[in-house]
């Protein structure tokens, strides 16, 4: 890769400038004359019937334009009333019966958001409260309340063509990986290790919360502009719900502030559609960060997990995964099954057994949270493998490093893995934290551990990103692509990959903000996958693009086209640069003309190989993976249970970075946000009531939360299909941060904690039950 | 109730009628289109409305529009001299401080406070400074090295810059 000129180059963020005066645009910044702006009255209650709505009052408020139910929008022809990426089942607004508490239940749409809530308070519901159900596994019995009579899948999406409809009963999803003879491994073990781990509800916090803008234009076409990490799948919802042709409907994003997975699918976008269809005027809602917290969670997690050891090594695994995805199902089906499959690590384990299920509770829904559904699993399988390592006497590195699979061996699912640097990831951790450098003797109330984790992330397969590249005849170029830029850097990387392919210099070129009626389709912005599906299409296209210049010169200067090079501006003869034309000329000759363009388009689309749907088993689940790593260095104080967090450590596989500086950043800024998932952050709620929906009440973590040392180790196994070799970043430095502060504090004090977040008090319940101490109520 | 008012925005003088409930977030933003000031929590908790009050950060959706007449209002729009880059943004840009960006203007400004009282914070006194800011990309191993830039730079260059 030595002749690489922009890609591998730490070069800065072409939309810092923008970013940096505040003068970026965002969905906030947009106004259209006559603007409505909307509020929505919530449900009280978890699980109710609504008995009557009376919304006259409100209605002849001054300045209010419409109060709408979801009986009204049931009603309007042609319009489905609910919608959903993995089942139809989420109501614009609640029709018939409310599901969890803060379930959107009226809407009003008024001259400003002050009237519009002012209106609400003139609405009367009366609610008959059914029986709800708060806990996922109560949920997962056959005799618990239903959250819904039935399951429609929503078909949007080819990885989701196996969720089935359903009915009677909470679980939507169940996944089943099986492999090998699981009761003949546990019957014949030395040892078997069973342990239950949790990890709590906790909030996306995108700084920018949701808002959407949408309005009829001068040709009657439904115009959206949304904060949206899936601009594609918002026109083919709203195309669905309201039976409108795809042309019809424009969706623009620009610079989103944050997403972390809570902007991903439909969110606001059907309700403002509705209401901008039934005004005839532009409609705006911006959710309040109240509304925020009762909008999307990160899914709670149930792990149980039971591992069999013999001759000192782990012979099968069986792991039970119960993701509560609340009232709606969301994309939970996707993340129980993309998740499930990597439940029991990323070993060698002759014997796995895994069940997955995705399971409606009454409580808000649940989704994509950065590293999707994949940090709940590795909290439990590498904070037991750890557990196991100590109770065995054996070294947590080398016990994870024995049975690491390496290139070439099969996963749990068949697969047989590629560029899968996990024991270069965990090598690299143990030595960044100084693991084998023998511990001092320690005495006094705060003691010092150190803890390292390990896992694995797989990249949504089958997924498509299509580009198009527009070169200008100046030399610069156009890239319509619907990646959307929301702070990870994508803006950057593919203007680093068209730069490098063209052979120009990167602020030659503009990557165009996703816009439906430009950008091609894009699967989403999500799950570490733009560097490598956005990247090998504008790759592509780009390719393309050049290919059509090399045909120019090459008959222009009678040179074989393979031996032509595209650099600075010009296509010239390798090795004899004076030989050539700059992009000018070339296109002069083509076209006689300048201000002319030449454009290509292209496709990455990878597949994915048939999953058996009782065994798990596929000869390829995923194109890719993600090994992360973390290691930290904690002090525990044994008489508060307060840790401090000395060091931090994370290292990721990215296959070859595009842009190193930026990897290393996404890495670390993964792991730090998720060392506040670890520690304190929780949604917490009392009969599926939320208690702390405001960030008055939610701790997120601050600049005072940092570790007082922290760094990121970039592991480059490069991808032989990656565009020049990289994979993604996005989400690895999130993956295995809670077990790594889990087994620092039992190295540190000896008390295992298996129920995130790790709040002193549970470490001081633990430290008191280890001494014997009667531990008051939980 | 409304009111006229007076409100002293980025040097200029913005006289405009406002209801008593409406904060000054609102007016910035609604009224003055000055889009760097960002709503993100409502209740003053994240630091994404900072501006600067007499050289004060403040978050502008806890204080009413009607109460910040007479004071010296700067927004991210009113620092620098509107052509260049100013330092502290400088040091962001060339550190990497920002990703989402939409706390950045919040963060550039509570820095500017903090260097403009104190040109030489400790480390551990710029983490105390800027723990009223919110960064969910949690940048802030980017952020606090741009601090110490531009504390470094401003230790150079001891010209008094808006």
């Amino acid at each position: 890769m030595a002749d690489l000129s922009v890609v591998g180059q730490s070069v800065y963020r072409t939309d810092a400038n923008p970013k940096v005066t505040g003068r970026a645009l965002h969905v906030g910044n947009i106004e259209m004359p006559g603007t409505l702006h909307v509020a929505v009255l919530r449900s009280p209650y978890p699980h109710a019937r609504i008995k009557r709505i009376d919304k006259t009052k409100a209605e002849a408020l001054n300045g209010v334009a419409v109060v709408l139910t979801g009986a009204e929008i049931a009603k309007m022809p042609g319009v489905d009333a609910h919608f959903g990426p993995a089942f139809r089942d989420q109501p614009m607004l609640a029709v018939e019966k409310v599901c969890y508490a803060g379930d959107p239940v009226v809407a009003a749409a008024a001259v400003d958001r002050r009237t519009a809530e002012d209106a609400l308070q003139l609405v009367e519901v009366d609610y008959e409260p059914l029986p709800a159900v708060f806990d996922v596994l109560e949920a997962a019995k056959s005799d618990s309340p239903l959250v819904h009579e039935q399951h429609r899948p929503a078909k949007a999406f080819a990885d989701l063509a196996h969720v089935k409809a359903g009915q009677q009963s909470n679980i939507c999803y169940h996944f089943k990986l099986r492999t090998g003879d699981v009761d003949k491994a546990f019957a014949e073990a030395d040892r078997v290790f069973e342990d239950t781990f949790t990890s709590p509800p906790a909030q996306h916090v995108p700084m920018e919360p949701h808002v959407t803008l949408a309005y009829l234009d001068e040709h009657e076409r439904l115009n959206v502009w949304t904060s949206s990490q899936s601009p594609s799948y918002v026109r083919t919802e709203l195309s669905a719900t309201f039976g409108m042709p795809m042309n019809r409907i424009r969706v623009r994003v620009p610079y989103i502030g944050g997403g972390y997975g809570a902007k991903l699918y439909a969110k606001l976008e059907p309700l403002v559609t509705a209401l901008a269809l039934i005004t005839r005027k532009p409609v705006r809602y911006a959710l309040t960060r109240e509304e925020e917290f009762l909008t999307l969670t990160k899914h709670r997690v149930v792990t149980k997990i039971k591992t069999a050891i013999k001759n000192g090594a782990i012979t099968a695994r069986k792991c039970e995964v119960y993701w509560d995805t609340g009232a709606y199902a969301e994309i939970g089906p996707r993340i129980g099954h993309k998740s499930g499959y990597t439940s029991a690590g990323p070993y060698r384990i002759p014997n796995v057994w895994i069940d997955s299920y995705c399971v409606y509770t009454h409580r808000v829904p649940a989704g994509a949270f950065r590293g999707f559904g994949v940090p709940q699993v590795i909290w439990a399988y590498d904070s037991q493998t750890d557990m196991i390592a100590r109770a065995l006497g054996a070294d947590p590195v080398e016990f994870r490093l024995k049975p690491a699979l390496e290139e070439g061996e099969p996963f749990a699912t068949g697969t047989l893995v590629h560029s899968f640097g996990v024991k270069e990831a965990i090598r690299q951790a143990a030595q960044a934290i100084d693991w084998t450098k023998p511990r001092a003797v320690q005495t006094g109330t705060k003691r010092r551990g150190k803890g390292i984790a390990v896992g694995v992330k797989a990249v949504l397969t089958p997924s498509i990103s299509g580009a198009i590249v527009i070169l200008n005849a100046d030399g610069t170029a156009n890239v319509l692509s619907s990646t959307v830029e929301m702070g990870q850097g994508s803006e950057t990387t593919l203007g680093q990959i068209v730069a490098e392919e063209l052979g120009l210099s990167l602020d030659q070129v503009h990557i165009v903000q996703p816009d439906t009626d430009v950008t091609p389709y894009d699967t989403i912005t999500a799950g570490s996958r733009s560097t490598y599906h956005m990247g090998n299409a504008v790759r592509m296209a780009a390719a393309k693009v050049k290919t059509a210049l090399c045909e120019i010169v090459a008959s222009k200067l009678e040179a074989d086209p393979d031996d032509l090079l595209a650099r600075n501006g010009r296509v010239f003869v390798r090795g004899m640069e004076e030989r050539g034309m700059t992009i000018g000329e070339i296109f002069l000759a083509k076209f006689g003309s300048l201000g002319t363009t030449l454009a290509a388009e292209a496709v990455c689309q990878p597949t994915a190989a048939h999953m058996d749907p009782e065994t798990g088993q596929s000869e390829k689940c995923t194109e890719y993976w993600f090994p992360s790593a973390t290691a930290v260095e904690v002090e525990v104080d044994s008489e508060t249970g307060r840790v401090v967090v000395l060091q931090l450590i994370s290292v990721g596989d990215t296959g070859t970075a595009i842009n190193p500086k930026h990897c290393e950043q996404q890495l670390l800024s993964a792991a730090v946000m998720h060392l506040g998932l670890t520690l304190f952050e929780e949604m917490i709620f009392d009969e599926g009531q939320l208690l702390n929906g405001s960030l008055l009440d939610y701790q997120v973590g601050s600049i005072k939360d940092m570790p007082r040392s922290f760094r990121s180790v970039v592991v480059e196994v490069p991808h032989a299909d990656g565009p020049f070799g990289a994979k993604g970043a996005g989400e690895t430095g999130a993956l295995t941060v809670a077990p790594a502060v889990a087994n620092a504090i039992e190295d540190a004090v000896g008390v295992r904690v298996r129920d995130l977040p790790i709040t002193p008090e549970k470490i001081l319940r633990a430290l008191a039950e280890k001494n014997g101490a009667k531990v008051p109520g939980n | 109730m409304q009111r006229e008012i007076t409100l002293r925005i980025n040097d200029r003088d913005e006289t405009l009628v406002v209801e008593d409930a409406d904060t000054l977030l609102d007016v910035l933003r609604d009224r003055l289109k000055l889009w760097s000031v960002r709503e993100s929590c409502g209740v003053g908790a994240c630091g994404s409305c900072t501006v600067l009050l007499d050289g004060r950060p403040v978050s502008a959706c806890l204080l009413l529009a009607v109460r910040s007449t007479g004071r010296e209002i700067i927004t991210l729009e009113g620092l620098g001299d509107g052509q260049s880059l100013h330092p502290i943004q400088e040091a962001f840009v060339s550190e990497r401080a920002l990703q989402c960006a939409y706390c950045t203007p919040g963060f550039v400004l509570t820095v500017k406070a903090l260097l403009d009282k104190n040109p030489n914070p400790s480390d551990d006194e710029i983490r105390e400074y800027l723990s009223g800011n919110l960064c969910r990309c949690a940048g802030y191993a980017d952020i606090l090295r741009a601090v110490q830039l531009a504390r470094e730079k401003q230790s150079r260059a001891p010209v008094q810059r808006k």
